[in-house]
């Protein structure tokens, strides 16, 4: 495997007929170009065999494969383009990788939703596929014999007749020669003849990254570049309503001090304003900024007190909302039932940030015309979405989208915070009014201040329940404030995505059911966070079953085993349910599967075991992404209140799986992830301004506090392949607070689990 | 000499920084001065990790660490650690597939070189002690635990 290329440049016109492999709508076309005046993104030259936009062949043999999915930590880089390696039958040590500009001829290379493997396995494989069936007939030309007799494998062609073998370097001027098949001539390889698929491989950033090699966002430098920091209101909304500079001017290594002009409503992607100090290092622009004076106009969002929000938000899931899903009439069960048989239940949750490692940042340049007008931008920067950052900066420089260059470099984590591109848009304002390039870091203080939240959420369940403590009827309720206010002003219900994710696909089996969702303004920038709104839904989803089971006397894994009841596809029929921007009849909900996983991870964890006092087990099982996962977690925590996870069980049913290892990797660190948000999780307002800025006061998970150990199971499949990023995350902190009931008796209602009192003796 | 002249010497190379600030960290000195970039910021307050390098052996956050202070000592980066990424927690690093997105892990592997370096036998409380300061968001730590071990039984899992 040879080093990491970034600079997928655009390639002059190709001089031959050539194909694009263009991606609508999820399927993969090979769309024939005219004229063959093609931008190819692997530089191919005239003697390189390109079939379509993901592969190229050079004329030693060389396979270059385009990578146009982000790595921000799933391996994705590696994975997809082992899935072309398979098909065309190359040998991975003459494999390069190269990481693809945003480029919308590539389908969707938003990075986000887990969904690159279920996406894009398919049309990676037609990728791999069509090249390996031109390399195969232009072989069979050159020896005169049937194209059924050649077969592909080990970087060559063999005709096993004859026992004659070209390697593709010795193919590649004759495949030029070939008619491009369609999809429906292609046939595939067998998971047992694939050489990488389903089997674990070392990912391709793996030397640079042990060696300090591997460049991020933040290590990207052009020459003569400046270093920037910007101060931003502390309030959403804040203008600048002056600044004194006459200080940070005179700070050594500040070279100049620009105002970022406020974003206008709803600020969407756009940069948010501010005042940005550049200078020649960061250090000196962040001691410029520190003597920098800035004061901001008041704004409509400068009373905004979480903690207030978070009561307003509960009491608003006990008032009658926007109806999702029904069935029977829980209303009329719950108006009819006796008192004592009515069981509810509110749990509410904090707004969270990303806090990925590396902060938000970026290198921009500006290209202008004689007369100083912006003709085109190009920018490095570690972006889940590339294409989006092309589309925001088009829109602020009044560009056409062609004319923005958008280099994905790795991730330092991203986890949705990096599908925004407002952190690149302010490196190309800077870049424009500088006429250097300039790179925008992001301090964690910055990053901790101004994200695009995780939402504050709370949510309210009710149940009848029988003799037999089963529920007959169920209401639940949530209210956040919705995604959509970034985009929409004044958005302030919930949308089919957010009710969606884990709340209208309730897989209980109740006779009677209503799902509704309350309403809620924003006051800061709300985003999207490792499985969404999932979240705050699976904690109440899987914390409520664990209530009722105790409240019956039953054991709650047993428990919820019933209330799942039977195998089945959930019925869905005239819900408004994105199914992850699936359709049902190809990624119908599964209750047999989610059962399944339920089932293999309590055997897993020994379930049936009695722990003593202060240690306890708990279990939760969720659909995310269209995969299916449980978790049991176990518990210490000592008789005044000192909480350990010694052990975690995770069950995966993510369909058919590309790399083994990173999904098991997935799992573990969405353990980590989870344990961090409901351990400590917890970003609040006051006064409009967030009152966490860094590692101290909005902790994460460290060796010592997280869990212990993980054993993670991966359901064998061969379903299609479905979500893995985001899947760990849901059943985490449901699973956790029903073992810390089961360790104390304490019922954690609540989230974050730092400053409750878990002690018990 | 100029009062501002400061004398870095990084991996074994000396390195004289111009009109440099002596309260300037290490890191950004290393990072924008320097060009090397494999030391990283996470939080400038020497509670991440990220930028670990090793002074004169031991593990120190780089981020706080003024370059004033440096004159005469030894500073090893990640990129300093191997010439070749054969060091054992390297290697174990690859054996386990430690890293996800690999941003804190230049830190982590430096942090677990001191340890190894004071401590060739840890237990997993010593892992714990040493470890602390560095975060992963990610949430490798298991099998950062797990490589920690193999590199200190000379590879073997």
């Amino acid at each position: 495997m040879s080093t990491r290329e970034h600079e997928a440049k655009w390639a002059p016109a190709l001089s031959r007929r050539t194909f694009l492999g263009g991606l609508a709508a999820g399927s993969f076309v090979l769309v024939s170009e005219a004229n063959g005046a093609v931008r190819h993104l692997l530089s191919p030259s005239a003697e390189t065999f390109a079939p379509n936009l993901f592969l190229a062949i050079d004329p030693t043999g060389q396979v270059s494969i385009l990578a146009h999915r982000s790595e921000m930590g799933t391996g994705i880089r590696t994975a997809l383009p082992m899935v072309v390696a398979d098909e065309l039958g190359a040998d991975w040590e003459r494999v390069t990788i190269r990481q693809a500009i945003g480029d919308e001829r590539l389908g969707s290379q938003n990075t986000d939703g887990s969904r690159s493997i279920r996406r894009f396995f398919e049309p990676m494989r037609v990728a791999g596929a069509s090249a390996r069936w031109m390399l195969e007939r232009a072989a069979a030309q050159s020896w005169g014999v049937d194209p059924s007799e050649c077969r592909a494998q080990d970087h060559g062609v063999e005709h096993a007749p004859s026992g004659r073998r070209l390697d593709f370097a010795d193919l590649v001027e004759a495949a030029q020669g070939i008619e491009v098949p369609s999809p429906e001539e292609l046939s595939y390889r067998a998971p047992e003849e694939r050489r990488y698929v389903g089997r674990n491989h070392p990912i391709a950033d793996l030397d640079a990254i042990v060696t300090g090699k591997a460049v991020f966002g933040i290590d990207a430098r052009r020459e003569g570049q400046l270093f920037a920091v910007v101060e931003r209101s502390p309030v959403l909304g804040g203008r600048v309503a002056s600044f004194d500079d006459t200080a940070t001017r005179k700070v050594p290594g500040v070279v100049d001090v620009l105002e970022i002009p406020a974003f206008e409503a709803p600020h969407g992607f756009q940069a948010l304003g501010g005042v940005a100090v550049l200078a020649n290092s960061t250090w000196a622009a962040l001691s410029g900024r520190r003597a920098l004076e800035v004061q901001w106009t008041p704004s409509d969002h400068g009373s905004y007190d979480s903690r207030e929000f978070g009561h307003a938000l509960a009491a608003e899931t006990h008032r009658e909302g926007k109806l999702w899903r029904e069935v029977g009439d829980a209303r009329a069960q719950l108006r009819n039932a006796p008192a004592d048989s009515v069981v509810s239940a509110d749990y509410s949750l904090p707004h969270l940030a990303h806090a990925s490692m590396e902060p938000p940042c970026a290198l921009a340049i500006v290209h202008k015309d004689e007369s100083g007008k912006p003709t085109a931008i190009e920018a490095w920067a570690p972006t889940q979405n590339p294409q989006a950052a092309q589309d925001q900066l088009a829109a602020t420089f009044e560009l056409p989208k062609e004319s923005i260059t958008v280099h994905v470099t790795l991730l330092g984590g991203g986890f949705g915070r990096k599908s925004k591109p407002d952190f690149i848009v302010e490196a190309a304002l800077l870049a424009k009014e500088a006429d250097r390039p300039v790179h925008v870091t992001w301090t964690r203080e910055d990053d901790i201040r101004h994200d695009y939240y995780h939402t504050v959420a709370a949510v309210h369940m009710r149940a009848v329940v029988d003799d037999d403590g089963m529920p007959q009827a169920w209401l639940q309720r949530s209210a956040f404030p919705p995604i959509f206010s970034t985009f929409v002003p004044g958005s302030r219900n919930a949308s089919p995505l957010e009710m969606g994710l884990g709340f209208t696909d309730l897989p209980y089996d109740v006779p009677h059911l209503r799902v509704e969702s309350g309403q809620a303004d924003a006051h800061v920038r709300i985003g999207w966070l490792r499985s969404v709104a999932h979240v705050y839904h699976a904690f109440a989803v899987c914390s409520f079953p664990d209530e009722l089971a105790h409240r019956a006397g039953r054991d709650p894994y047993e428990y919820l085993m019933d209330l799942l009841g039977a195998p089945r596809l959930l019925d869905l029929e005239g819900v408004e349910y994105p199914n992850h921007d699936e359709p049902l009849e190809r990624y119908p909900f599964d209750v047999g599967r989610l059962r399944n996983v339920t089932e293999r991870v309590a055997r897993m964890a020994d379930w049936a075991r009695k722990p003593p006092r202060g240690r306890g087990l708990g279990i939760a099982c969720h659909r995310s992404f269209l995969s299916y996962c449980a978790n049991v977690v176990e518990v210490e925590v000592s008789a005044d209140g000192t909480l350990s996870i010694p052990n975690v069980w995770v069950v995966l049913d993510a369909g058919s799986i590309v790399s083994p290892d990173r999904v098991l990797a997935q799992m573990e660190g969405a353990a980590v992830f989870g344990a961090s948000l409901a351990l400590y999780g917890e970003i609040t307002a006051r006064n409009g301004a967030i009152e966490q800025s860094n590692f101290h006061d909005y902790p994460m998970t460290r060796i010592y506090d997280a869990p212990r150990n993980i054993h993670v199971e991966i359901v064998e499949s061969e379903e299609l392949p479905a979500g893995v990023g985001e899947v760990g995350v849901p059943p985490f902190a449901p699973a956790l607070a029903n073992a810390i009931f089961a360790a104390t008796g304490r019922r954690i209602r609540k989230l974050p689990l730092a400053g409750q009192d878990l002690s018990w003796a | 000499m100029s009062a501002n002249k400061i004398t870095l010497n990084v991996n074994g190379t000396r390195h004289e920084l111009e009109d440099a600030d002596p309260q300037m960290p290490l890191l950004w000195a290393l990072r924008d001065a320097l060009g090397m970039t494999g030391t990283k910021f996470g939080c400038g307050i020497a509670q991440c990790g990220a930028c670990t390098v090793h002074v004169d052996g031991r593990a120190t956050r780089s981020c706080v660490t003024p370059i004033g202070t440096l004159a005469d000592r030894s500073i090893t980066t990640i990129e300093g650690l191997s010439s070749d990424g054969s060091h054992p927690l390297q290697k174990a690093w690859a054996q386990h597939g430690v890293p996800q997105c690999g941003y804190c892990q230049a830190g982590q592997i430096m942090s677990a070189a001191a340890l190894l370096a004071k401590t060739p036998k840890p237990t997993d409380e010593d892992i714990d002690r040493g470890m602390g300061g560095n975060i992963c968001r990610c949430g490798t730590y298991t099998r950062i635990r797990a490589a920690i071990h193999t590199a200190a039984k000379g590879g073997r899992q």
